[in-house]
């Protein structure tokens, strides 16, 4: 039996359907992470969980009772939430110890699962300061001590590190994984940032429009998308809308393109191939010339990302054309405005039926 | 460290509100001293109006009614701005209009309408209307509904209760303890500020408790100051005085526990 279960959940707000009908299953343990774009309904879905919202229809199944209709205080379930959330009138402690209080706890009891917690997150030295004394990294500490406090069944975070600054957020991301760990506690991660919910879930969900997209482990997220909008939300992915033209054949943009995901496909079924940008490799083309299998064109622009640059390439096709991340040091020998040919190997990419679908734009902010 | 200067604008308008204030203070304290029979300062105004009985009781009466009125107005207010803020946000503006009506209606038309109200329309029993601790003090808290309001309304703005509030409940407290340990203490600064500004009003309220026939502070002051001219500048500044006594014993009441509390938004 699983642990948490989300059944098709649904929650309107008038005239605007916010979840759509959500399925998704948690066994104790688990981290999961539910990732997308602003809007897409994944705070709507833990508030839900959380019981400061009630569903259209559907139901949150906790080892195996539904409490869609038990209110939060007594779900048992610890929050951390996006905002500073701490109490302004008590100190660390204080904060820590107020569910336990609460819950009407012996004085000891309460004294010693503090000084534990505060330990925990690493701030066993700030018992008695206030949240007004504490940095934002600190604050979210504490607050995650305060909602482990409690002994929850299920922790909930609700983009806790989205106030933070970059590193501190690395740093705290990475504790909240090892505390998860320690305990065992079954958890849902909501997030917009995709690099802080691969780096550190067990199972991440996808979601877009009010649904959810796909659910996998981040290596099957990264590597096998099951739909266009995952594809483009996961890591930078190279998009080309193609034509299958023969068994293992692709036509991009007037070229022939071997990929092994083709075969068996009928032809001239209009696919999405996906090229991650690691796998593309680039060779300065001798004349501009494009062999079979390859994709010619002119070197737009150099990001450099450290060990790797990532090089867009003009494809001559009217769309987005093509990005490679090449080794720092090669990409100093392709310059900008370059004629280059791109290859990748036929088994490394992914082909998506695309039918008549529309594909799916995204703001640059929300990944 | 260099200290900041006051430029000479600034300090210009700050001595000219210094005077508009002190002056007439002054002014009512030097003409309190002289005991009219010479030209020598005395304080006999003052000890006739010490030793007068009715001074003391008019006084403790109209602080009892400020008690009551800061008490019945946090009790219906600060539970109702809680839930304007956090449910009915779409009420706000009607809450608002409706703290403006006690400014619009004068106290001489309120308190007709507050006479005829109780004893002709809903027939307020007997007790109700002569005893100053029940009628008078429904009017008083219609008369601080706005500064108390107001006052909460902004301290209820400073905190991000949505959240305080969702914290306190998932870690298990109920509404009750949610409001008591979490949303009160935060909003404590803004209470008190709706506090002192009752306190004021109560302290100096003269034509709902004339009209209404009560005897409290004020009426008394109004009747020395048709017989006793030197004694009732005296009062005023008596009077005065207690008001600001009365302020600072509630600021350093409610501060209680300042050194702990922090204000919310202080982060």
């Amino acid at each position: 039996m699983s642990h948490v279960e989300l059944q098709e959940l649904r929650r309107s707000f008038g005239d605007f359907e916010a979840l759509k009908g959500i399925n998704v299953t948690l066994e104790t343990g688990e981290f999961l992470s539910l990732l997308g774009p602003s809007g897409c309904g994944k705070t709507t879905a833990l508030r839900l969980v959380a019981g400061f919202d009630r569903p259209t229809s559907g139901r949150v199944i906790v080892d195996g009772k539904d409490v869609s209709g038990v209110p939060p205080n007594r779900r048992s379930m610890g929050m951390v939430f996006q905002a500073y959330s701490l109490f302004p009138n008590m100190t660390a402690a204080q904060n820590v110890e107020y569910g336990l209080r609460v819950r009407g706890q012996p004085r000891s009891v309460r004294r010693k699962r503090v000084d534990e917690l505060l330990e925990l997150v690493g701030l066993g030295h700030a018992t008695k300061r206030y949240p007004h004394q504490l940095s934002g990294g600190m604050q979210q500490r504490v607050a995650l001590a305060r909602a482990l406090a409690i002994e929850p069944k299920v922790l909930l975070l609700d983009e806790p590190l989205s106030a933070l600054d970059a590193k501190v957020r690395v740093q705290l991301r990475e504790e909240i994984r090892r505390i998860q760990l320690e305990l065992g506690i079954t958890t849902i991660y909501v997030t917009h940032d995709q690099e802080e919910a691969l780096s550190i879930s067990d199972r991440v969900a996808v979601m877009y429009g009010g649904r959810i997209e796909q659910v996998g482990s981040p290596a099957e997220m990264y590597g096998s998308p099951a739909t266009p909008f995952v594809a483009e939300f996961i890591g930078t992915m190279n998009r080309l809308v193609s034509r299958v033209a023969a068994d293992g054949v692709v036509e991009y943009a007037g070229r022939r393109l071997r990929v092994d995901a083709a075969k068996g496909l009928p032809a001239n079924e209009r696919v999405l191939l996906l090229v991650r940008p690691e796998t593309v490799d680039l060779e300065r083309a001798a004349n501009g010339a494009e062999t079979e299998g390859s994709v010619a064109g002119e070197v737009v622009s150099h990001t450099f990302l450290g060990a790797v640059t990532r090089i867009r390439i003009d494809d001559g096709s009217g769309g987005r054309g093509l990005t490679a991340d090449v080794s720092t040091s090669k990409a100093a020998r392709i310059e900008v405005g370059s004629r280059v040919v791109a290859r990748f190997p036929a088994e490394s990419a992914r082909l998506l039926s695309l039918a008549d679908e529309a594909l799916p734009v995204i703001d640059p902010d929300d990944q | 460290m260099r200290r900041p200067r006051i430029s000479l604008s600034s300090a210009t308008w700050l001595f000219l509100g210094a005077v508009y204030f002190v002056v007439p203070l002054v002014g009512t304290m030097l003409f309190s001293l002289q005991s009219g029979r010479n030209s020598s300062y005395s304080l006999s105004a003052y000890g006739t109006v010490v030793h007068d009985h009715t001074f003391w009781t008019t006084l403790r009466l109209s602080v009892e009614l400020a008690l009551e009125t800061i008490a019945i107005s946090l009790v219906l207010l600060v539970p109702t701005a809680y839930w304007v803020h956090l449910k009915l946000p779409r009420l706000k503006p009607y809450v608002e209009f409706m703290t403006i009506l006690p400014f619009v209606v004068p106290p001489i038309i309120l308190v007709v309408g507050l006479l005829r109200f109780y004893n002709g329309t809903v027939h307020a029993p007997l007790w109700y209307l002569e005893k100053p601790y029940y009628f008078l003090v429904s009017a008083y808290v219609i008369l601080a509904f706005p500064y108390v309001y107001r006052s909460l309304d902004a301290g209820f703005r400073a905190i991000d209760i949505h959240t305080l509030t969702e914290a306190s409940q998932s870690l298990g407290a109920s509404w009750r303890t949610t409001m008591l340990r979490v949303i009160v203490p935060n909003i404590r600064t803004a209470a008190l500020g709706g506090a002192f500004l009752t306190l004021a009003i109560v302290m100096g309220e003269f034509t709902i408790a004339s009209l209404a026939a009560f005897f409290t502070f004020p009426t008394y002051i109004a009747q020395i100051n048709s017989e006793k001219v030197y004694e009732a500048s005296s009062l005023s500044l008596i009077s005065f005085g207690i008001t600001w006594v009365a302020m600072l014993g509630l600021l350093l009441v409610g501060r209680g526990s300042r050194n702990r509390a922090q204000l919310a938004g202080g982060r």
